[in-house]
């Protein structure tokens, strides 16, 4: 068994990479993968609260590449997936305190136990960003569909092509049928077609990410929600299965007014 | 900043850009540690330096240029530009957001691209699609084929050509040639320059790359007429 490290980045802030990471280690521990979730943000960590486990933390990954614990230490095991483990950031310190070569002996520990390594980078394009790439066998860049976001992302793509790493694939987060359809928001073709790059999915706006996120409990453990399957459909994805796109753009408004026949208030 | 630093392996001198570091023939790994080892001999002449490395025609990937720049911005040096004549290096360093020719007074140049004539003045191809962050600047034509995304920056002494859809920033005649023109398959720039002249296109226009019907885009040349930037459609009979 050898780990595939991937890293979530983003470029631009509050796009939802840690949403992302959260949900796609749930989705893929629920198939039955051995995942592990590393926060590199670090003195700004919030993963460990999305996946509801914040009350657990002992050590951190500075405490483990200042050996101050034994990798496993700092391993918190989620109760709910036995194969889900999280090594939270450090809120304490800064990004200075690790090193890209700490993050490549870190993963390449970990690689032999597991099938999954995800990495939340942190937002922007420097040394934090640089460490998460730095042990990455593929990227995934989160962007919503706005043209700030899409030219952060676009930024991203160019420093990834440029270190030579990748592939990077794209998940196009957050989008508006609705909006689209006005006029009012990029569709998901226009982002596709200006970043260039293989589009992995598409996980519409759900105000149940939110309130999931703040219950610490990923929307991926609920199948029935929209952006829960999206993630799960990813997940899917990243194994190599053929997974069709759900139509956001431009059939939702059917397929909404059935899927609410059947189940009321289900969206 | 005159002091000069001397070895056989490479050359370092303060010049009006920051330090000049010129390295000579010999092993990357080897050169690259001279370099480091000086740095570190000299903390504290270095620090919060910006380095320019002249690498004459010695190929490098941004993997190693990349962990470089890493080491030296370790040291509190920033290495901001990279001279090379051999293109690969250039274009790696350009990827990496870095200089790839100094600022130079610009009356000499502005006077050689305007009686050059078209027969035989230089120009760089680009293969590839410019993302955001990108800065290509070059004394000569420029040709894309690509696109060239918003954020992404064109600055040339002669004429701009994108094969692909332009919607970064672009500055054709950038060393005061009027008679400079960028043309592209799809016109959509941020803003567009030509020589001293500049047009801020309607933001509608811009968006209409990114937002809205998917119009069929036609191929458009600008240039400079009557003291202003005119935008047409390319119509290669009239020429």
């Amino acid at each position: 068994m050898a780990a595939k490290v991937v890293t979530i980045a983003s470029g631009k802030g509050g796009v939802g990479k840690t949403t992302t990471t959260a949900n796609l280690a749930v989705a893929l521990a629920a198939d039955g993968h051995k995942v592990v979730c590393i926060d590199a943000d670090i003195g700004l960590r919030n993963l460990d609260v999305v996946l509801g486990l914040e009350n657990r933390i002992v050590y951190d990954l500075v405490d483990v590449v200042e050996g101050r614990c034994r990798l496993r230490q700092a391993m918190i095991k989620d109760k709910r997936f036995p194969e889900l483990h999280l090594i939270p950031a450090a809120q304490t310190r800064d990004k200075n305190s690790v090193s890209p070569g700490d993050m490549i002996r870190l993963c390449d520990e970990l690689r032999p136990d597991h099938d999954w390594i995800l990495i939340d980078s942190p937002a922007g394009i420097e040394r934090g960003f640089r460490n998460a790439i730095a042990p990455a066998d593929m990227l995934l860049v989160v962007t919503n569909p706005e043209v700030s976001a899409v030219r952060d992302a676009d930024r991203i793509i160019g420093l990834i092509e440029a270190e030579e790493k990748g592939p990077a694939r794209l998940i196009i987060n957050r989008m508006n049928p609705t909006l689209v359809k006005r006029g009012d928001m990029l569709t998901s073709a226009d982002v596709h077609e200006l970043l260039a790059i293989e589009l992995i999915g598409i996980v519409p706006e759900d105000e149940s990410v939110i309130i999931s996120s703040n219950r610490g409990q990923p929307v991926a453990m609920n199948g029935n929600k929209r952006a829960g399957a999206a993630f799960h459909n990813i997940a899917r994805r990243l194994n190599g299965e053929e997974v069709p796109f759900l139509q956001l753009d431009s059939r939702d408004g059917l397929m909404g007014r059935i899927s609410r026949l059947i189940r009321p208030g289900g969206s | 900043m005159t002091e000069e630093i001397q070895n056989n392996l490479i050359q370092i001198k303060g010049i009006r850009d920051g330090l000049l570091v010129t390295v000579g023939q010999g092993e990357w790994d080897e050169l690259r540690r001279a370099l480091l080892r000086q740095v570190e001999d000299k903390a504290s002449f270095f620090h919060g330096a910006r380095l320019v490395l002249d690498l004459g025609d010695r190929t490098l990937h941004a993997a190693e240029l990349g962990s470089l720049r890493d080491d030296l911005s370790e040291r509190g040096i920033s290495l901001w530009a990279v001279l090379s004549t051999s293109h690969t290096t250039e274009q790696t360093a350009q990827v990496l957001g870095m200089a790839t020719r100094l600022p130079s007074p610009r009356v000499s140049r502005a006077r050689g691209s305007q009686e050059g004539g078209s027969a035989g003045e230089k120009a760089v191809l680009m293969q590839r699609t410019l993302r955001s962050g990108t800065r290509l600047s070059y004394d000569g034509h420029v040709v894309v084929m690509g696109d060239v995304n918003p954020g992404a920056e064109i600055i040339a002494d002669g004429n701009v050509i994108v094969w692909g859809k332009l919607r970064g920033s672009v500055h054709a005649g950038a060393s005061g040639n009027p008679s400079a023109s960028v043309c592209a398959l799809e016109l959509a720039p941020a803003q567009l320059r030509i020589a001293g002249y500049l047009t801020a296109l309607p933001v509608r226009r811009f968006l209409s790359g990114l937002v809205g019907k998917k119009g069929r885009s036609q191929p458009e040349i600008a240039s400079v007429r009557d003291g202003q930037i005119i935008i047409e459609q390319w119509n290669p009979k009239e020429k």
